[in-house]
């Protein structure tokens, strides 16, 4: 069984998506160029979620990943509401007010987001409703406690966090009359989901992260080289921190049982994540909500287990930790992936093939004839030949497609080899996850002269 | 590279005929940029000024010179036509669409044929003829419409067979073709030889030419050239001709006041190659390909091919020093589409060796169309610039259209397509120029179907209630950068196809403005006209009045209330401007005119409006939101909103009254509707335009009220005969010749511009009418629709072209309007049109080469005024415009 070139291609460009920002929106210039996201599956169905958006009543681009866990569902509740949750806490008093009004009022809402999806990221229908209630008491909240302050960034992106979660678990514990509503808070609940959110705005650069997704900068240094700048810390066992931080939260007496096999309790990879109400919630608690829940939920062996070792939850938190960056002119891209793509590929070699691949085609040496003799067909197969090569090279229109491309087909020597690809890609569904995860990645390309000239202003 | 160049300069004779130049320019041409001394000092003052050396200072110093003005200097800041002129490909092509531009490339045609004799500087000029390919049936339908005016204007031209393009040209690829347009007369000649042909006949007659002289900056005193500041001193000048080429725009920003031009310039490519082995003939027609985006012709036993590529490179959008035109980098890569195209057209050529690519800057204008005319804000100061691409067969009628402006106060055309002041300072900001000059060039090789529109630089002016009508599913057009709508899309129709209606034949909006056509007939229908220009004219005493009967044809001393439909004059009785004016009060007039007569009109009467401080004109248009309301039922909409009765025994029409509407005070509402269906325009200052706009939706819901955009509005108005100025009118048209002598005050014993012309027509006749013609044998589903520019025969003699036309969806055909003239049969000679002439002839329209019978009129169908309010007020030919 051997997969063709094309086939590859399809395989790997079936969710790639591009973005570019508009030369010149007519509001102002943009520090981010636009972004090229894609994702390879390997679960069935993919339980990675992404998301990206532009802010719009205040400035500034969103982009997130988000690795799902126990299923995809909490994965893709934090993927569609997380974005609204920060934008929210950005927004100023009066925008909360005008926004909040118009509700009351049954008047048209100011737009908030504009999304920028593939067909394949969707939005739950059945749950807008839910979710929106949810989001409205948030809003009316921040109104109540007006601080007068300026909203600080890394303030607005943990309160949106935990907010969300925290709405996760309530909603879960309250349940919904409707029953199909009902089973999918509480799938939302019972899941997790790690989140790795950059937000942009200007020159301003915060990544917030909850789990053991990354987001990394890629740097051109004056030698044109590569090198890659973490912009999150991974949180699960390989972090001293994160083991520190979790021991000081319990008793002396768990030290041992706390962390097993590099995992949380011995069960769960990521020390922080949405949902995941198993390390969140009382045993009480966790007990009567399975039982008052639906049938499904009763025969599902995994809810009803509660792990061993548990006498002081909270375990598990979805506070991020948040990295404030200034963007210097040498800051060519961000890269924000789940951990799939980390486990196969050192940063450093993510930031030369990304780097690579976003200069690589004004490295090539333009052609000129002096006074050489060269007829029209040579001229002509030369170029064709040229063409051949940047789309073999660059076959790929999209940095993320190209990066996986790597990621799954790279041999021993560091350059893709069509047949580990073919073979990697056609491993059968219940295969696949021994040999891979699912990968999610976003590149983020900034505008250097906007940066350059930000930097002049300041 | 530099001997190429030579060879294109070949010839340099003609200065020994000049001693005074010879010392400037007697060593070699070549790219050496070494001071020279300037040995002939400037002249402190000249009647003419023209900056630029190329095809267009040169065109214009020959003519201006052959019309008898003497005092004239031109000025070049390097070396004659060594800007684009010296890298240009040399094609004079007349096959051009708008008509205008034919005329002038026919005439450079006819000139540079004869200029070698006239002047004994070698032209180059060689008659090959050029043979337009056409790889899909929709691109023959483009080159049937231009053979059908070529054919009208005596300029011979076929529509060939594909094997008959391979007897005339061997070495083509004919597979993929469906066919050719052949035109014999068409010619190459070396462009830099042309122009300084032109510059030797020039100075023979008079004009001084300064090389290596860069103007500075342009001096204008109250609206009025003054003087030109150059490197070498100062030029005191009564005229002044930008024809900078691709620097316009920077010479126009210089000065203190600036004169916005708005051109950009773009990379553009062409190949040249050694000769083949056994050399191509000089005479090998020149080749268009505009499906391969290519063109080619014969150089010198090789070829010489260009094109005009999807991906255009603008530059100099910082504006840039003309030096570095000749350091422009060759782009393989960027120029490889083109010479697949090339080889694909021409497989013979493989072996063929590459002599140079060259990097031509071309400059683009935001509309296709080049600039030419006066300044608005400043008397004196003329532009010839922005040739997209074509300058050398543009370039000897340009130049003469130019002169004739300068001499004569205006050209012997109608050049208002090409009229400077067609563009404001909206259109001259960098980037909207930077991104529609890319969107420009490769339009000049892709398909035209009517009615298309320009998608960058867009939503630049805009009603308050755009987003509203766009949530409605309003298409968008673009006039003078404001956007108006098309139609509006109901919800759940298949966007995707109405984006995709480029078409000749039945267009899928049909049915879709077919609905919007019948509720204005049947209810109300509501459509935006916030675009149109809007002045206020006004004084302390009765000077308002007084200039205002003198510069307008119709007598608007009526009662206070009134509006007029008037026609704005010239000398020669031509229409300037058509207009609608309401009188406001004894001393205040509100003025609604189309909506590319915001900087042309504004001019137009500011240089005649006597220089009186107690007299006030001003610009409104931004103040107020239009909204028309068309129907039976905008009555009932009106008066529920208002309170007051709005019956025509109150509210009769050519009315105008401030009242209320809803909330809302102070709104102008005018009985007039511009389709001679019953209804009001309201003019809604701008901060109350939604609550207006809302409540008249709320309200005519149950009057059936829909919203409805301009191609209904033009359905509307074309059926009923209505005349628009930009399309049907022009300078050169009177009201006399459109059957509009009832809006003109022949009768009141009063002097007003243009009077004379019209008692003169008025006694011994016109020479062209105003018709209106009904499609006979025409299947809507079936057959090419009509545009404009449509030849119409009569008796089956050539008489005009139509000017508009749309599908009446209450007469159920297609109508066209256009003029009537009576040529002599045996001397062509123009002779006066009488009714009767135009009752007793058989009218064929022909589209793209096909003959539909036409039923002429020169009267509207009565029917189609549904409501009769007082006969004596109808609507019938009051003005229209889109």
């Amino acid at each position: 069984f051997y997969l063709t070139p094309a086939q590859v291609n399809s395989i790997l460009k079936a969710n790639e998506y591009s973005f570019k920002v508009p030369e010149f929106d007519g509001k102002n210039v943009s520090s981010v160029l636009g972004f090229d996201s894609n994702q390879l599956p390997a679960n069935a169905p993919i339980e990675d979620r992404r998301s990206a958006a532009t802010c719009l009543q205040t400035r500034g681009m969103l982009l997130g990943v988000f690795d799902g866990h126990a299923g995809c569902a909490c994965a893709q509740a934090v993927s569609e509401r997380l974005f609204y949750y920060i934008a929210v806490s950005l927004l100023p008093h009066e925008t909360l007010l005008e926004i909040e009004n118009a509700v009351e009022n049954g008047r048209a809402l100011l737009p908030i987001l504009q999304w920028h999806k593939h067909p394949n990221d969707y939005f739950s229908k059945e749950a807008s409703k839910l979710y929106f209630n949810s989001l409205r008491t948030y809003w009316q909240e921040l109104i109540d406690l007006n601080s007068g302050e300026t909203t600080d960034v890394r303030e607005a992106l943990i309160n949106a966090f935990k907010r969300l979660d925290n709405d996760i678990s309530l909603e879960a514990q309250v349940g919904d009359p409707n029953s199909f509503l009902n089973y999918l808070v509480l799938r939302v609940a019972f899941s997790g989901s790690t989140a790795c959110v950059a937000h942009v705005d200007g020159v301003d650069l915060h990544v917030a992260n909850t789990g053991d997704s990354r987001a990394m900068l890629g740097v051109q240094e004056e030698d044109g080289s590569w090198s890659a700048v973490n912009l999150s810390y991974d949180h699960n066992a390989q972090n001293e921190h994160e083991v520190e931080r979790v021991k000081m939260e319990h008793p002396r007496s768990e030290e041992k049982s706390l962390v097993k096999q590099d995992r949380l309790l011995g069960l769960l990879m990521p020390f922080r994540a949405f949902g995941d109400v198993k390390f969140k919630w009382s045993i009480d608690l966790q007990k009567r909500v399975v039982e008052s829940g639906p049938d499904q939920l009763n025969d599902n062996e995994y809810t009803k287990f509660i792990p061993p070792n548990y006498h002081t939850p909270p375990y598990l938190t979805a506070e991020p930790e948040v990295i404030h960056h200034k963007l210097r002119p040498q800051d060519k891209f961000l890269v924000l992936a789940t951990d799939g793509l980390w486990e196969t590929m050192h940063r450093q070699d993510v930031a030369r093939i990304v780097g690579e691949y976003l200069t690589g085609v004004h490295h090539q040496q333009p052609i000129a004839v002096g006074g050489y003799k060269v007829t029209l067909g040579q001229m002509h197969g030369l170029l064709t030949e040229r063409r051949a090569r940047i789309s073999s090279v660059f076959e790929d229109q999209n940095a993320a497609t190209h990066l996986i491309r790597h990621a799954v087909g790279n041999n021993e020597f560091g350059t893709v080899d069509h047949e580990r690809l073919s073979k990697m890609l056609s491993l059968p569904e219940e295969l696949a996850r021994m040999y891979r995860d699912d990968i999610t990645i976003i590149v983020v390309q900034f505008n250097s002269h906007v940066i350059g000239a930000y930097q002049n202003e300041e | 590279a530099a001997g190429m160049f030579l060879r294109l300069l070949s010839d340099i004779q003609w200065r020994a005929a000049h001693p005074k130049w010879r010392r400037m320019t007697r060593s070699q041409r070549s790219t050496s940029t070494t001071a020279e001394p300037h040995p002939v000092s400037l002249p402190a003052q000249a009647q003419v000024v023209i900056c630029g050396g190329g095809i267009m200072g040169t065109s214009v110093a020959y003519h201006l010179s052959k019309m008898g003005f003497k005092d004239i200097v031109l000025l070049e800041q390097g070396r004659l036509a060594a800007g684009t002129t010296r890298f240009c490909a040399g094609i004079v092509s007349t096959a051009r669409p708008v008509s205008i531009e034919l005329k002038m490339a026919h005439y450079s045609n006819k000139l540079y044929q004869q200029l070698e004799q006239e002047t004994g500087v070698q032209t180059g000029y060689m008659k090959t003829g050029s043979i337009s390919l056409a790889q899909t049936q929709d691109r023959l339908i483009s080159l049937k419409r231009i053979a059908s005016s070529l054919n009208v204007m005596g300029i011979p031209c076929e529509i060939i067979s594909p094997k008959k393009v391979l007897q005339l040209h061997p070495l083509i690829n004919i597979h993929d073709l469906v066919g050719a347009m052949y035109v014999p007369e068409d010619a190459l000649v070396s462009s830099a030889n042309v122009s300084l042909a032109l510059a030797t006949a020039a100075s023979r007659n008079g004009v001084q030419i300064h090389e290596r002289t860069s103007v500075s900056h342009v001096t204008i005193q109250k609206g009025r050239v003054t003087g030109v500041e150059t490197d070498r001193g100062r030029i005191q000048c009564e005229y002044f001709v930008n024809c900078a080429g691709q620097w316009a725009y920077e010479l126009g920003h210089s000065g203190e006041e600036p004169i916005h031009i708005p051109v950009h310039a773009c990379e553009h490519f062409y190949l040249l190659t050694h000769p083949l082995q056994e050399p191509l003939s000089s005479s090998l027609p020149t080749i268009v390909d505009p499906d391969g985006r290519i063109y080619i012709r014969n150089w010198q036993g090789g070829i010489l091919s260009g094109g005009f590529e999807k991906n255009p490179k603008p530059l100099f959008t910082e504006g840039r020093n003309q030096l570095e035109i000749q350091n422009l980098q060759e782009d393989w890569d960027h120029f490889g589409p083109l010479l697949s195209a090339l080889l694909r057209r021409m497989p013979g050529l493989e072996a063929l060796q590459i002599m140079q690519l060259v990097n031509c800057p071309e400059s683009f204008t935001p509309d296709m169309r080049c600039i030419m005319g006066e300044s608005p804000t400043a008397r004196g100061y003329f532009v010839l610039a922005g040739m997209n691409s074509a300058g050398i067969s543009y370039g000897g009628g340009a130049g003469k259209y130019l002169a004739e402006w300068i001499v004569n106060g205006y050209p012997s055309e109608n050049v208002w397509p090409l009229d400077l002041k067609r563009f404001g300072t909206l259109q001259s900001s960098r980037t909207f120029l930077r991104h529609r000059v890319m969107e420009v060039m490769p339009l000049m090789y892709d398909l035209k179907v009517p009615r298309w529109d320009f998608q960058t630089g867009r939503q630049l002016r805009t009603s308050p209630l755009y987003d509203r009508l766009d949530a409605q599913g309003a298409r968008w057009m673009e006039k003078h950068g404001f956007e108006r709508v098309k139609y509006f899309v109901p919800p759940g129709s298949d966007l995707l196809d109405l984006d995709h209606s480029k078409t000749f034949y039945k267009p899928d909006w049909f049915d879709i403005v077919g609905s919007e056509v019948k509720c204005c007939k049947e209810a109300v229908c509501v459509i935006d006209m916030s675009s149109f220009t809007k002045f206020e004219i006004s004084s302390t005493g009765d000077q308002a009045l007084e200039s205002l009967q003198y510069l307008f044809s119709n007598d608007l001393d009526v009662p206070v209330g009134h509006v007029v439909h008037t026609g704005m004059l010239n000398e020669k009785g031509g229409y300037e401007n058509d207009c609608s004016i309401a009188r406001l009060s004894k001393r205040s007039f509100f003025m609604i005119s189309p909506t590319d007569q915001q900087v042309h009109c504004w001019a137009w009467l500011k240089n005649r409006l006597p220089d009186d401080s107690n007299l006030v004109l001003e610009d409104v248009t931004w103040k107020y939101t239009a909204l028309n309301l068309i129907g039976p039922r905008a009555v009932d909409v009106l008066s529920e909103l208002s309170y007051a009765p709005m019956t025509a025994e109150h509210f009769p029409s050519l009315f105008c009254k401030e009242m209320s509407v809803g909330y809302a005070n102070g709104i102008r509402v005018m009985s007039i509707t511009h389709t001679g269906e019953p209804g009001f325009v309201l003019y809604i200052p701008i901060e109350y335009a939604l609550h207006v706009y809302n409540e008249v939706m709320n309200m005519g819901q149950k009057y059936g009220i829909r919203n409805a955009g301009y191609y209904a509005l033009r359905s509307l108005r074309i059926e009923k005969f209505f005349a628009f100025w930009g399309q049907d009118l022009d300078a050169f048209t009177t009201p006399m010749e459109c059957g509009r002598e009832f809006q003109v005050k022949l009768d009141k014993g009063m002097e007003f511009l243009g009077q004379e012309v019209l008692l003169e027509q008025k006694q011994n006749g016109v020479y062209k009418r105003f018709t209106m013609f009904i499609l006979e044998d025409h299947d809507t589903d079936m057959d090419l629709w009509p545009w404009w520019g449509e030849p119409i025969f009569r008796n089956g003699r050539y008489v005009g072209k139509t000017t508009s036309s749309a599908y009446s969806y209450t007469l159920e055909r297609h109508v066209c309007l256009g003029f009537v003239h009576h040529f002599d049969e045996k001397t062509g000679e123009k002779l006066v049109v009488t009714t009767d002439f135009i009752n007793q002839g058989e009218y064929e329209i022909d589209i793209a080469g096909q003959r539909f019978q036409a039923k002429a009129k020169l009267y509207p169908f009565s029917s189609l005024f549904t409501q009769r309010r007082r006969k004596d007020e109808v609507e019938l030919s009051g003005y229209q415009r889109e």
